[in-house]
């Protein structure tokens, strides 16, 4: 009875793990199959059709992003049956909204739709194009909904539900009227929408893109920095899409714990203190109740000079040193060997405790 | 945190307390969330206010504010009557335990009930529930901590854990989530008046000498020194003359404000080292422009104990400097060499001083982070803490007193006020309030309380109230909200225009000299 | 069953009630009270009789007589004739259509002695509000039996060697999957009904929840029994509303009766049954949707595996039956699973509810054995064609089935016969076509309802439905072009190989039927611009033959906006400027004279 865990692929015998997909399988064996709204951390909805494969036996063609591996499948993942499928329905989402302005469009060149459009040299033409029927929406500080260029793949819906928990979006209406909405097809002002973003970050195309994109640099200009999270605790981490030396967006890792992608509104979209005109720029020092800039070089000098007084004076304890929950390790470990090596005083401390 | 994050998904039992997380820790709650939808986790929630997480409990206890050692000792009344608790692990793992039963033997459902406001039933409900559970775990905030009897608190939460052998197993613990990127990497890198790198205390001579050796210097203080609201009093009466602050704005985020600005107005001498005119720099006698995490090297610690990187992205304004080059500089200046060519260099040598640390290099956290203590290079990292053994050895049970929160309610100031965070502002704001989106959120400060008590005291959604407290008062919006019950109303502190904290009491934690932001008595005037 | 000497079954069916059943009966039971005969006469209010077509019907017990198209007006006569004097009254018998004989006794009408009743084998017989009526007709003996006589196993058994197959369209083995559920491990299991019956015209379920709500609970409980089940759902359509009341009255009186909840009938197996109303969308019938509207989300699909018999409504083993297979289920455990496959053909046996609608002379509800010719079904059930207007097709299986055309018709009922053909069994619409319908507008129908109803999860249902009904809506405004043909069977292969859920992959069907056989009406409408039944509006002219008039005048009198000019012995002549294209001429004219 044990039948052996072996699919075959295009051939190739594999090994599987019950319960793991034929996508899975493939995937870890390098046998590509084209995905567009399937996402790694939440339940495979089989919505787009785009991993069709036929499976010996089946009476249709099934989603590779959700048929579970089974001893002995015999599985293709390409024929003439699976790249018409394919290619028809890359042309159902091209001629499904307005898709021809990628010159303008800040996904350009990160946008799954493009990209899948050319690898299988596909142009909208046979059909006509129907244009959204929802307009574009943008009365939220952070999201731009632009429903002519959803595909109603689902992402966001399993991302908002499945991996942020908030239950502020889903599929509403029906056919082709689908709109993805929120409870009572509010505004995402007025909805549970907490402005997380992780519906951005999972949006194949350009229909949810952050509110300044279009005075943004697109993300496929951008260099991306690795880097940790700088609000709270819990050290998400994050992608910094740097251009002219700027900050241009910021995004979720999602190869890495503890956060896999998600982020909240801080995070993603509270970056503007960065680059802030009120940053200071140069050292000051106070004079008659107000500041002067002052060189480096003075303004250490002052200090240097100011500390050793007082602790010439009064003492080393009668110094104290507060350190930051907010600055590096390394600089955390200089301040305190400053306090103890050089003030000579244990009094130093950071504000951990408010 | 004793266990790292993504064990939450792996508990039968989450008992939350003292956090609002939806709020707080965003990404956090998102897993505890994920748990309880599609892993079957039972989520016991405990706090004053009504939180989103309490729309995803099992339970919701509701207890008054600052009363959290009788709940917890109620608990383990219940679970040490009921015979729930894990005998194996504490007499493998435990001592002390009899000291435990006795101190808590007074707290029966209904003297609790009487303490809290918890009912009973739902105590024991509570205790049946996560004493149960293969595996629990304790999640806390500042909740737990911001009170006269934080340290006792948290005790208790570890009394708990250990009752009932939730620690030292996956999915367990007593996971306390830091509020600031890098509270747990100040404390590790010895940002604490008692203790070197890696808790290494300042008081014993081994450490001491290995310092000196390490830093080439003779003559460290081997006297405890003082913590920051012990350091602002001592301002204000004289025998601090100089404080150098870095990246910190007490003048905000510090209990009864008030008080802090006259103490700081009477320093001799103050440096402020931050990004921002904040409201403390604005008082000091020299400011110093440093660099934010975009345009820097370093680490930061997360409040899972995972040492992960930060990289320069884009270069910082002006001439500022990162806050390591600008500290280096004033050392070189008083005459001791302090030469690091880049953050890494310093790492290294925090890792030769830091058992802790020892083992984790900039190559291996490369790509993720290493959860400490991670001693040789060798070392996976510790994910989950005391799987074999406690830190000390035993775990020790502490037998823990109810202490009431230090202000009480009276006929003039009849209303309890707790503070917290908003999800779109953090902290200070110092770095939120620049973001036109979250100002558009959460613009302002507002006064949230029950219906009821709005009612009662006569003002109206939305209309400006005055909320004062016995050092203080602030004008605020009123917000009628669920999240209120009736008694207790809330104010986030991130608003300078309306300061929390200048209500907020300075009574400290005998300990860890943590400030009561979580209680104090307060009235609410049209 | 009854002290009554005389019951009179008054259908009290939906197409009755339309035809004023409701009104005869309040004169009827006036009348019976008047007459002192209230007593020893009884009416008794019954689901659907079948007979729609000649509404409103009466069924005088026990003798048998069948009156049809009663009125008020009638009453009076009616009651004194054959109840006072009993004397039956000729003049409301049926009429046979060919030779015009009457006749009195309804099993002798053909509509009827043509039909096998077991699903409805208690339809227009009893009360459906009254539990001892059923169980006089050997009510709950399955169930009974299924709990106190029979294994699990025995009664998987029973349903397997009856070979019924699902009623709900697909025709899965019901054996099967109730043995797949049972050997699926889990303490938590459900059986539900599916009572959504979204097809448009359908109506076959909820005659059956209306004329015998029992049955389909005997079904569950038995099927409970077998996958050892403590909780079932009927989830049916909330426009049902007479369905839900009896339902509820149903399990009202199971209850009472030991029949439902804990402890049936002593044998220490408990199972209760609670209604959900469904918001009406026609995918919701889907199971997955169905499962998912029941836990309170969104009526969408999600793919299978996992089928629901492993993880179903809230993720545990569950079975979903169509009302009808349930209500088949009490009388295989009754008289054996053989009993049950002794009529029909090699895989399809026993009966198979049909609502005959459309153009066709007796339109109603029938059960029919397994092996008929449709061709029987349209003819000696359904009494042919009106009008003496000639046979085109006949649509099976709604918007998701296929066409049948004359050529067809032998046909047996039967499901791999049928699917042959390109049409499937489906859950039992039958719609009959004459000469004039235009199978493009008809394809163009069902593919409007369908994209309408798509749930919109997945594209080429979505998109593609819509982009179908774009060509066929252009093909019968007379914009087809060359090509349109191809790109419809692109799609439709597309849609059919790709889609998620049965909505999708059956949904061109209505279009590959109609092109199989009816492909050159889809190139005159493209190439001439012709519709050749005369139904596109858009390619009318609204023009008289004057070869053709016979210059009777009837359009000039159907006209509603006086745009035809007419007089005696006068060639009609229409004014296309006030013409309203309301095709009221088109209808009346009897010489096709208007094109
Ligand atoms: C779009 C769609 C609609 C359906 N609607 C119904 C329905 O209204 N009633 C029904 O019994 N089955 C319907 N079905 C079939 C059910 O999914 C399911 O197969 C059936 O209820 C199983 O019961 P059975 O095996 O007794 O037929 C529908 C299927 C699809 C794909
Ligand atoms: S921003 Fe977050 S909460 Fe808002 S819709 Fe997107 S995923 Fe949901
Ligand atoms: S908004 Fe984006 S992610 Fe959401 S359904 Fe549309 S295309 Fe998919
Ligand atoms: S085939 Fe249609 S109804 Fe079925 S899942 Fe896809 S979109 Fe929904």
């Amino acid at each position: 009875m044990n039948k052996p865990n072996i699919i075959v692929i295009n051939g190739q015998e594999y090994l599987f793990t019950p319960g793991e997909t034929i996508l899975t399988v493939a995937r870890r064996n390098n046998v590509d199959i084209p995905t567009l709204c399937h996402m790694k951390n939440a339940t495979p909805t089989g919505a787009c059709r785009m991993c069709v494969v036929e499976v010996q036996g089946a009476r249709s063609l099934m989603a590779a992003c959700t048929v579970p591996a089974g001893p002995n499948m015999v599985v293709r993942t390409e024929s003439e049956l699976i790249a018409k499928a394919r290619r028809m329905i890359i042309e159902l989402m091209l001629t499904s909204g307005n898709h021809e302005d990628c010159l303008v469009c800040p996904a350009t060149g990160d946008c799954r739709l493009q990209e899948l459009a050319y690898k299988y040299q596909i142009k909208a033409g046979r059909f006509p194009k129907t244009k959204s029927r929802y307009d574009l929406e943008a009365v939220n500080p952070f999201i731009i909904r632009n429903f002519s260029k959803c595909l109603a793949c689902g992402r966001c819906v399993q991302a908002c539900n499945e991996v942020q928990v908030n239950t502020a979006i889903d599929f509403g209406y029906r056919g082709a009227r689908t709109k993805i909405i929120t409870k009572g097809d509010r505004t995402l002002k007025d909805s549970d929408c907490v402005f997380c973003g992780e519906c951005i970050q999972v949006c194949p195309v350009g229909a949810l893109i952050p509110k300044d994109a279009y005075k943004k640099a697109r993300i496929c200009d951008t260099k991306s920095v690795r880097s940790t999270c700088t609000y709270c605790g819990v050290g998400c981490q994050v992608n910094l899409h740097v251009k002219n030396n700027e900050v241009q967006h910021i995004t979720g890792r999602g190869d890495a714990a503890p956060n896999f992608g998600s982020l909240c509104v801080k995070g993603r979209f509270g970056f503007d203190f960065i680059a802030a005109k009120e940053r200071l720029k140069t050292p000051l020092i106070k004079e008659n109740g107000a500041f002067r800039e002052a060189s480096w070089d003075e303004a250490i000098g002052l200090v240097a000079e100011r500390l050793s007084a007082i602790k010439a004076k009064h003492g080393a304890d009668s110094l104290g040193v507060l350190t930051s929950a907010r600055i590096s390790n390394e600089e955390n470990y200089v301040v305190q060997k400053f306090a103890r090596a050089v003030l000579k005083t244990n009094n130093v401390d950071h504000c951990a405790r408010l | 945190m004793t266990n790292p994050i993504a064990d939450m998904e792996k508990a039968e039992v989450i008992l939350l307390t003292g956090t609002n997380t939806t709020e707080n820790h965003p990404v956090i709650a998102a897993y505890i969330k994920r748990a309880v939808q599609f892993k079957g986790t039972k989520l016991i929630v405990v706090d004053p206010r009504r939180i989103k997480m309490a729309a995803f409990a099992e339970q919701w206890l509701r207890p008054y504010p600052g009363t959290d050692v009788a709940w917890l000792n109620g608990l383990m009344h219940v679970i040490i009557k009921e015979n729930l608790h894990d005998k194996e692990f504490i007499a493998n793992r435990c001592e002390d335990f009899e000291a435990l039963a006795k101190s808590v033997e007074a707290f029966t459902p209904e003297y609790v009930q009487n303490l809290t406001g918890i009912p009973a039933q739902d105590l024991i409900q509570a205790a049946r529930l996560y004493a149960g559970a293969k595996v629990a775990s304790i999640v806390y905030c500042m909740g737990i901590t911001q009170h006269v009897s934080g340290t006792d608190n948290v005790k208790a939460l570890a009394n708990l854990a250990m009752l009932c052998g939730h620690l030292g197993v996956e999915g367990g613990g007593v996971n306390p989530l830091r509020g600031q990127n890098n509270v747990q990497g100040a404390c590790d890198m010895g940002g604490l008046p008692n203790v070197f790198t890696g808790y290494q205390p300042v008081t014993d001579g081994a450490n001491v000498k290995k310092m000196e050796e390490a830093w080439q210097v003779t003559g460290l203080s081997t006297k405890v020194g003082l913590t920051v609201t012990e350091m602002i009093p001592k301002a204000h009466s004289g025998e601090i003359k100089a404080l150098y602050i870095v990246g910190e704005n007490p003048l905000i985020s510090d209990a009864d404000v008030n008080h802090v600005e006259k103490s700081i107005a009477h320093l001799d001498f103050l440096v402020v080292q931050d990004i921002f005119m904040t409201e403390t720099a604005q008082m000091a006698h020299v400011v110093l422009p440093s660099l934010c995490f975009a345009e820097k090297d370093g680490t930061f610690s997360n409040t899972e104990r995972k040492v992960q990187r930060i990289r320069k992205a884009v270069d910082g304004p002006g001439s500022a400097k990162t806050d390591w080059e600008i500290i280096c500089a004033i050392s070189r200046k008083m005459g001791y060499a302090m030469n690091y060519a880049s953050s890494r260099e310093i790492f290294e040598e925090i890792a030769r001083v830091t058992p802790s640390y020892g083992g984790i290099t900039y190559e291996r956290i490369e790509h993720e982070g290493l959860h400490w203590p991670c001693p040789t290079k060798d070392h996976p990292g510790t994910k989950i803490l005391h799987t074999a053994q406690f830190t000390r050895g035993k775990g020790k049970f502490h037998a823990i007193a109810f202490v009431p929160p230090a202000e009480k309610t009276d006929a003039e100031y009849p209303l309890i006020l707790t503070t917290g965070r908003v999800l779109y502002h953090y902290h200070t704001g110092t770095m939120t309030r620049k973001s036109e989106g979250l100002n558009e959120r959460a613009p302002e400060c507002f006064i949230e309380m029950a219906k009821a008590d709005a009612e009662k005291y006569g003002v109206k959604a939305g209309a400006v109230a005055t909320i004062a407290s016995r050092r203080g008062e602030i004008k605020a919006k009123v917000k009628i909200s669920e999240t209120a019950v009736a008694g207790t109303v809330f104010l986030p502190f991130h608003f300078v225009e309306a300061s929390a904290n200048k209500l907020t009491n300075a009574a400290l934690d005998p300990i860890s000299k943590i400030p009561e932001f979580k209680v104090c008595a307060v009235k609410v005037l049209a | 069953m009854s002290k009554n000497r005389i019951q009179l079954m008054l259908c009290g069916g939906t197409g009755c009630h339309s035809t004023g059943s409701k009104k005869f009966e309040k004169a009827l039971q006036q009348e019976l009270e008047a007459k002192g005969l209230a007593e020893e006469i009884k009416i008794v209010e019954t689901g659907c009789n079948g007979f729609c077509a000649v509404g409103p019907v009466m069924l005088v017990q026990p003798e048998g007589i069948f009156y049809q198209k009663l009125k008020v007006e009638d009453v009076p006569y009616l009651v004194e004739e054959h109840f006072l004097k009993g004397r039956p009254v000729k003049k409301f018998f049926f009429v046979e259509q060919k030779n015009k004989a009457t006749i009195p006794h309804m099993n002798d009408i053909p509509f009827f002695s043509n039909q096998v009743y077991r699903a409805m084998r208690n339809k227009g017989v009893i009360d459906p509000e009254v539990i001892d009526e059923y169980i006089a007709r050997e009510g709950y003996f399955g169930a009974a039996k299924a709990l106190n006589e029979m294994t699990p196993e025995q009664v998987v058994e029973q349903i397997k060697i009856s070979q019924l197959r699902g009623r709900g369209g697909a025709g899965f083995p019901t054996g099967m999957k109730w043995a797949f559920a049972a050997a699926s491990p889990g303490e938590e299991k459900y059986v539900l009904c599916n009572a959504d019956e979204g097809d448009p015209g359908a109506f076959m379920d909820r005659s059956i929840l209306e004329s015998d709500p029992h049955a389909v609970l005997e079904g569950m409980i038995i099927a409970a029994r077998a996958i050892n089940a403590r909780q079932g759902y009927i989830y049916c359509r909330t426009e049902y509303q007479l369905a839900i009341r009896r339902l509820d009255i149903a399990i009202r009186q199971a209850k009472e009766y030991g029949l439902l909840g804990e402890n049936i009938l002593g044998s220490g197996f408990s199972f209760n049954i609670d209604i959900y109303q469904g918001a009406g969308a026609f995918v919701c019938g889907e199971e997955t949707a169905l499962m998912r509207s029941i836990e309170g989300k969104r009526g969408m699909p999600r793919p299978r595996p996992p089928f629901p018999a492993h993880k179903g409504l809230w993720d545990k083993p569950t079975i979903l039956n169509n009302v009808e297979t349930l209500a088949n289920i009490p009388q295989i455990i009754i008289k054996g699973g053989a009993w049950y496959a002794s009529i029909g053909t090699e895989k399809s046996k026993g009966t198979k509810v049909f609502a005959l609608s459309g153009d066709v002379n007796n339109i109603g509800l029938v059960e029919v054995p397994m092996g008929l010719p449709i061709r029987k079904l349209i003819y000696d059930i359904g009494g042919g064609i009106p009008g003496g207007k000639k046979f085109k097709a006949v649509q099976l299986g709604g918007p998701s089935g296929g066409c049948i055309p004359e050529h067809k018709l032998d046909t047996p009922i039967d499901y791999e016969e049928i699917t042959k053909v390109g049409a499937i069994m489906g859950s039992g619409g039958a719609i009959v076509m004459d000469e004039n319908t235009c199978m493009v507008d008809m394809a163009r129908f069902f593919m409007d309802f369908i994209q309408d109803e798509s749930c919109g999860k997945c594209t080429p249902c979505r998109e593609g439905t819509r982009r179908m009904l774009e060509l066929l809506e252009k093909i019968c405004h007379g914009e087809g072009q060359d090509g349109d043909i191809q790109s419809l069977e692109a799609l439709a292969e597309v849609i059919g190989q790709s889609a998620l859920c049965g909505l999708g992959q059956t949904a061109a069907n209505p279009v590959l039927s109609t092109l199989r056989f009816f492909r050159e009406e889809y190139e005159t409408h493209i190439k001439e611009k012709v519709c050749p039944a005369k139904r596109c509006v858009a390619l009318l002219k609204f023009e008289v033959n004057p070869e053709m008039c016979k210059k009777c005048g009837l359009c000039f009198k159907a006209c509603p906006s006086e745009a035809i000019a007419w007089k005696k012995k006068e060639v009609a002549v229409i004014d296309k400027s006030k013409c309203v294209k309301c095709m009221s001429c088109f209808d009346k004219c009897k010489f096709d004279a208007i094109f």
